[in-house]
């Protein structure tokens, strides 16, 4: 393995990660942790965004529909099956099989970007509407009430696999929850730098050279997509645990619009920046919620009118620009992406 | 090498509402041969192009390439069966380095060792080694271009169809493309559309003129020069 700056930075993901996994806990108080535990979840969700749309070009409007699958998958799983080690599958390949389906209709009916975005919004609101009809008693699923507007409540956690009665604690849900997001972020740079990686950001920067090279672009586009969906399953199924409980506002606008704000304050078209974006956004949002001072929604609507008029690159490619700057301009060009393409790309 | 066209269109039409774009064109390309098509603005050159690379789906007729029918076939598909195709508008990943673009051509069907070698050996070729690790987008117009065939040739291709290579660039660059499209058919049969005649002098071997969406005439160079038809649908015009 050569030592080049992309081989550093994946070296300084895991030591970082591993140091957040180990360490905090040791530092913290478990209150803490908890709160840490649910900024986590979101960051993986956030992962799952700054994929398909920071590396694959593909604007989702919808990202809440594979949270609130994900969510929703585990928790009338694990109240069928008892045991979680299905559940948890079932809460990544739901949202997966969903995203490819949707996908399928989008890109081999070949939808532009504007289409695409208003596609996956609607999706994201029919879910919201229909979860929240099904409070009667007549919509089950197996040994599982849906809930509707109610939700559901007393979710059953995750368990050690294969032994129902040894449910994970707490602080075990941390180790999870931030070992799958290490997992993961180190998981995209490996997937990005594949083959399979870079024909996916060639296609964000050009469709047709990418199809004129023989690459079947719907194909691709599809696969990059499923992934996404599968994170963000693997999140909502996170979240459920972490909540106990799950209700349709997993599949509304605010958690929609949400995810894309993490994304484009972190930095569209890097992987830590909307990581960043996802748990500063959500520590904002928490403390606003404890000293009241001003209306959380309306601190996040400033925050990205701010990032849009003045940081629209966003925090994490800003201050790249500023430490190439400081070091005397010299710019390596990466060959995944400088943020400035895709931001570019982002725009179209 | 055997005299069977290995491109051939049937009667192909494309239609855009009321307008005929492509007029019943039957068109057919032995191998090894470097054939340019010419015509006016509105000609259906173009258009006929775009038919040919399946970025256009034909309203009537048949194409086939070999023992294919590529009628109607994906871009991705066509460009799998070993053609390479430079569209009019520069088609390059603007955002990526001069190599990842050649790289990204060189890999599909190769192995990572193959491709790396033959992302070298085409950068070198176009004379691209210097600026391998720039962003296309801040390449000259020139360069851009070149990346774009290079992009093409990393592909190994045996048919090569470009759109206007020499469009926008300077007199020598001109000379050099003239130059390259020439070593390039030592290996590999080509159809050029360009309207640059002296381009085209330079390279030609048999012309295709193209009027109102049909087939003018079909000659080598020196006799569509002097063709008076020809003269008057689009050396005329040009000169006035």
């Amino acid at each position: 393995m050569r030592l080049d700056a992309d081989n550093i930075g994946l070296i300084v993901a895991a030591v970082g990660g591993l140091a957040l996994l180990f360490g905090l806990p040791l530092v913290v108080e478990l209150f803490t942790l908890l709160q840490f535990t649910v900024y986590i979840v979101m960051a993986i969700l956030a992962l799952s965004l700054a994929l398909i749309w920071g590396f694959g070009g593909i604007l989702c409007f919808g990202q809440a529909v594979f949270f609130g699958l994900g969510a929703y998958a585990y928790t009338i799983a694990v109240f069928n099956i008892g045991e979680s080690t299905v559940p948890v599958l079932l809460s990544i390949v739901v949202p997966a099989a969903f995203a490819a389906a949707l996908g399928y209709f989008m890109f081999y009916g070949r939808l532009s970007d504007v289409y695409m975005g208003v596609v996956t919004l609607v999706v994201t609101l029919i879910f919201f509407s229909f979860m929240n009809h099904t409070a009667g008693e007549e919509y089950r699923i197996g040994a599982s009430r849906l809930g509707g507007f109610n939700g559901i409540p007393a979710i059953p956690p995750i368990n050690m696999p294969g032994d129902p009665g040894r449910v994970l604690w707490p602080e075990e849900m941390y180790y999870v929850a931030m070992g799958s997001l290490t997992a993961i972020y180190i998981g995209l740079r490996l997937l990005l730098r594949s083959h399979f990686g870079r024909v996916i950001v060639a296609i964000r920067e050009n469709e047709t050279r990418a199809e004129l090279l023989g690459y079947d672009v719907r194909l691709h586009k599809l696969l990059i997509f499923s992934i996404g969906g599968a994170i963000a399953g693997l999140a909502g199924c996170l979240f459920a645990n972490w909540n106990a409980f799950v209700d349709p506002t997993v599949f509304g606008l605010g958690q929609t619009a949400q995810i894309i704000i993490w994304v484009i304050v972190g930095g569209l078209g890097t992987l830590i920046g909307p990581v960043i974006g996802a748990m500063l956004l959500q520590y904002i949002t928490t403390w606003l919620g404890t000293v009241e001072v001003a209306n959380s929604s309306l601190v996040m609507g400033a925050i990205l009118v701010v990032f849009v008029l003045l940081v629209p690159r966003g925090l994490v490619p800003t201050l790249q620009l500023l430490w190439q700057k400081l070091r005397g301009g010299r710019s390596d060009p990466g060959i995944v992406a400088t943020p400035r393409e895709a931001v570019e790309s982002g725009d179209d | 090498m055997t005299d069977a066209p290995v491109l051939q269109t049937y009667d192909l039409t494309m239609r855009f509402g009321g307008v005929v774009a492509v007029d019943h064109v039957d068109f057919a390309l032995k191998e090894g041969e470097l054939r340019c098509l010419i015509g006016p603005n509105g000609a259906g050159k173009s258009t006929f192009f775009k038919c040919l690379t399946g970025q256009l789906r034909p309203t009537e007729g048949r194409i086939t390439v070999r023992d294919h029918d590529i009628t109607g076939a994906q871009s991705h598909e066509i460009a799998r069966l070993g053609i390479g195709i430079k569209t009019q508008v520069p088609n390059v990943f603007d955002g990526l380095t001069a190599r990842e673009n050649i790289w990204l051509a060189a890999r599909r069907g190769r192995s990572a060792r193959a491709a790396d070698a033959l992302t070298d050996e085409t950068l070198e070729r176009l004379l691209l080694t210097s600026v391998a690790a720039t962003p296309v987008g801040q390449l000259a117009h020139g360069q851009r271009q070149w990346v774009e065939l290079g992009v093409v040739l990393a592909r190994e291709p045996w048919l090569i169809l470009l759109d206007e290579p020499a469009a926008g660039m300077t007199h020598e660059e001109v000379e050099r493309t003239a130059a390259l499209i020439k070593e390039i058919n030592r290996t590999a049969t080509l159809i050029v559309v360009e309207h640059d005649m002296q381009f085209i002098k330079m390279i030609a071997d048999v012309v295709t003129v193209f009027h109102q969406g049909a087939i003018l005439v079909e000659d080598n160079v020196a006799n569509v020069m002097r063709n008076p038809k020809v003269r008057d649908v689009y050396l005329g015009k040009q000169a006035a």
